[in-house]
């Protein structure tokens, strides 16, 4: 009996630690739906991309790992600016659903760019924290639980702090509000619109980064990082677009139903339920509850 | 304009006889190799017929929906299914069969659009794509058991006669399609079309109108995965000629979803238009890479390149003419027109 607890609590934690990986790339989506109501679809591709810049910069021209980060950061600002100027600003007062398919191709922009400057294998990339169970933990409390993991966990958990405060207390946060809120108004008071747009599209640039890395961390930087990234949808819709602590919690379910129902119930599915389940998590979830856990309810008016 | 023959006006009719005549009697006479009806006409005509199933509940009904895939890899197993299971059907009636099961997979997974619509449908239509891989790809039944996961088509066989050669296969997709077009397009311009487009425009007005969401919307995912469905088992039987679950992932939904918009959302020449350019499209840039660089570029930097191209053309439509081509097509016609009748008043 207590064997099975430990083995459901090392699934469960195992699965809460994985999501917080979704959490942080659901970040992105949410700074950028948080400050302009445009939802990002080339997220995931920013995530592959800023990933293989970094490790780009770091093997094949031997620059130094915090260098290359910077490096890639600035390159995700630099991304952030074009994007502002050459897809959004002409954009500025089309639809939602034309700035979507708008974001979409910008994802494949991003991909092709990434392939065609960095090539297509596989790239390993080694963060010094190895995807093993921490010696400490598994002697004292019998759970095998990743470093990596743990790491990852860490980092969100920092960077929502970070990002929350942000938006809380500080000028910037405040005008990025006023902005979602009714971009029109926020511009007409003098809040400066492209500033906002490229300090928002710059800091998911990063997000994306530090995404990135973690996921290169685990899983190879490869393209199938722009898939991983599609599973944040569901994790965006259980804890609302615009919502920061959303996100984190949203990924925490997704991560954890995800693991429980794979241990579980998967085995009489013959497994690899994990490809499907967060949607149809997502789906429950739109049919009861459409603004997510912690989103601000839709209002539509004719 | 007048209708001349039931409700077609003069101009469909024309059209209609141009389109026949270019696709039975100079198509045929004029391409001999196979390699244009294996590689690019019957793909071509298939996945015009996938866009069709988008644009319905895309472009004319406007619901956000990414699963186009999801339903042809159900409408290409339920057909070889039929086949193996229920010869007696016929190519035919399977066919139709197999379009109506991917529909009843429609109907289940647009049901979400009733409560949510933009990305948050995206989202629930993804489920679909991922849920109908998995479940082909993890019960051996639909596969028959067949443990190399890649299995070969049956041959085609209409009334006893076998459907094998190239050409064979290109008038059998040609037919289906042509069926199918001439019925979405009635269906686009009769009443069932003018409430997608009221739903499309403002759903709550539509409604307060008396237009039922419920209906609207359900029969749009109904008729859009039928036409997948239909789609799938073409491409799969005609174009692949085996079936694994593979074939049909999520690209090809996104293929499929930019078939659509660079042709022109809410059009049905602009399905044909925009498969036409997406299939084309790499297809002349290997040549390019082969003949002008002589292969100097690698193939994956090209692919990558097509990319690009893509994405950046996906931007600058919806920057500049977000109806796509077809209304690109328009305009020159019109220009045209316009040209013709000035030189004409001043001689």
């Amino acid at each position: 009996m207590v064997e099975e607890l430990l083995f459901f609590m090392e699934v469960l934690v195992g699965g809460l630690l994985a999501g917080t990986m979704y959490s942080l790339v659901a970040l992105g989506f949410v700074l950028i739906f948080k400050a302009s109501a445009t939802f990002n679809f080339s997220q995931g591709a920013m995530v592959f991309f800023s990933v293989l810049a970094f490790c780009g910069f770091m093997q094949d021209f031997n620059i130094p790992f915090v260098l290359a980060f910077i490096l890639a950061a600035l390159l995700m600002v630099v991304v952030g600016l074009c994007t502002e100027r050459l897809v959004l600003r002409p954009l500025m007062n089309a639809s939602e659903d034309t700035v979507l398919m708008a974001t979409i191709g910008l994802g494949y922009v991003l991909e092709g760019l990434a392939q065609a400057a960095w090539g297509v294998e596989v790239r390993r990339l080694d963060l010094g924290i190895g995807d093993f169970p921490v010696p400490w933990i598994a002697d004292n409390l019998k759970l095998f639980i990743s470093a990596l993991d743990i790491f990852a966990g860490l980092v969100a958990a920092l960077m929502i702090i970070g990002l929350s405060l942000l938006f809380k207390f500080t000028k910037i946060g405040l005008g990025l509000r006023a902005v979602a809120d009714d971009a029109g108004a926020a511009s007409s008071i003098g809040i400066p619109l492209k500033h906002i747009m490229l300090l928002v599209w710059s800091a998911a640039g990063v997000v994306a980064l530090v995404a990135g890395c973690m996921w290169g961390a685990r899983a190879g930087v490869q393209f199938a990082l722009v898939d991983l990234a599609l599973k944040a949808l569901p994790v965006l819709i259980i804890g609302g677009f615009s919502s920061i602590p959303g996100a984190i919690i949203g990924g925490l379910i997704i991560g954890a139903t995800e693991k429980v129902l794979e241990v579980y119930i998967g085995p009489f599915f013959g497994g690899a339920i994990e490809g499907w389940a967060p949607y149809v998590l997502a789906i429950f979830f739109l049919l009861y509850r459409p603004e997510g856990l912690f989103g601000e309810k839709i209002i539509r008016r004719v | 304009m007048k209708p001349v023959f039931m409700t077609y006006t003069k101009k469909d009719l024309t059209n209609l006889g141009v389109c026949m005549v270019l696709s039975l009697i100079i198509i045929p006479t004029f391409i001999k190799t196979e390699y244009w009806y294996t590689s690019i006409l019957i793909p071509w005509l298939c996945l015009a017929l996938a866009t069709i199933g988008q644009q319905v509940v895309m472009g004319y009904t406007g619901q956000l929906a990414l699963g186009a895939a999801g339903f042809m890899a159900a409408g290409a197993f339920a057909m070889f299914n039929l086949i193996l299971r229920v010869p007696d059907l016929g190519f035919v009636g399977s066919l139709i069969v197999s379009g109506l099961i991917a529909a009843a997979f429609g109907i289940l997974f647009g049901l979400p659009s009733l409560k949510v619509r933009g990305i948050y449908l995206m989202v629930a239509t993804l489920a679909s794509q991922f849920f109908i891989i998995w479940m082909i790809d993890k019960f051996g039944w639909f596969k028959n058991y067949d443990s190399s996961g890649i299995i070969t088509a049956q041959d085609i066989v209409i009334l006893g006669k076998p459907f094998t050669t190239p050409l064979a296969m290109y008038f059998v997709c040609l037919a289906v399609t042509t069926v199918l077009t001439l019925l979405a397009m009635n269906m686009a311009r009769g009443s069932t079309g003018r409430n997608w487009m009221a739903v499309r425009d403002m759903d709550i007005a539509a409604e307060s109108m008396g237009v039922s969401l419920l209906k609207t919307k359900v029969q749009a995912f109904a008729i859009s995965a039928f036409y997948c469905g239909v789609a799938g088992a073409l491409f799969a039987f005609c174009y692949l000629k085996s079936l694994e679950p593979v074939a049909f992932d999520i690209k090809l939904s996104f293929k499929i979803l930019f078939m659509c918009i660079l042709g022109g959302l809410g059009t049905i020449n602009g399905a044909f238009i925009g498969a036409a350019f997406i299939l084309l499209f790499p297809v002349l840039l290997n040549a390019v890479g082969n003949n002008v660089f002589h292969g100097a570029i690698d193939a994956t930097i090209i692919s990558s390149i097509e990319q690009v191209i893509f994405g950046l053309l996906m931007i600058v439509f919806m920057i500049y003419e977000p109806l796509g081509m077809a209304k690109l097509w328009e305009n020159l016609k019109q220009n045209i027109k316009l040209k013709l009748t000035s030189s004409n008043k001043k001689t």
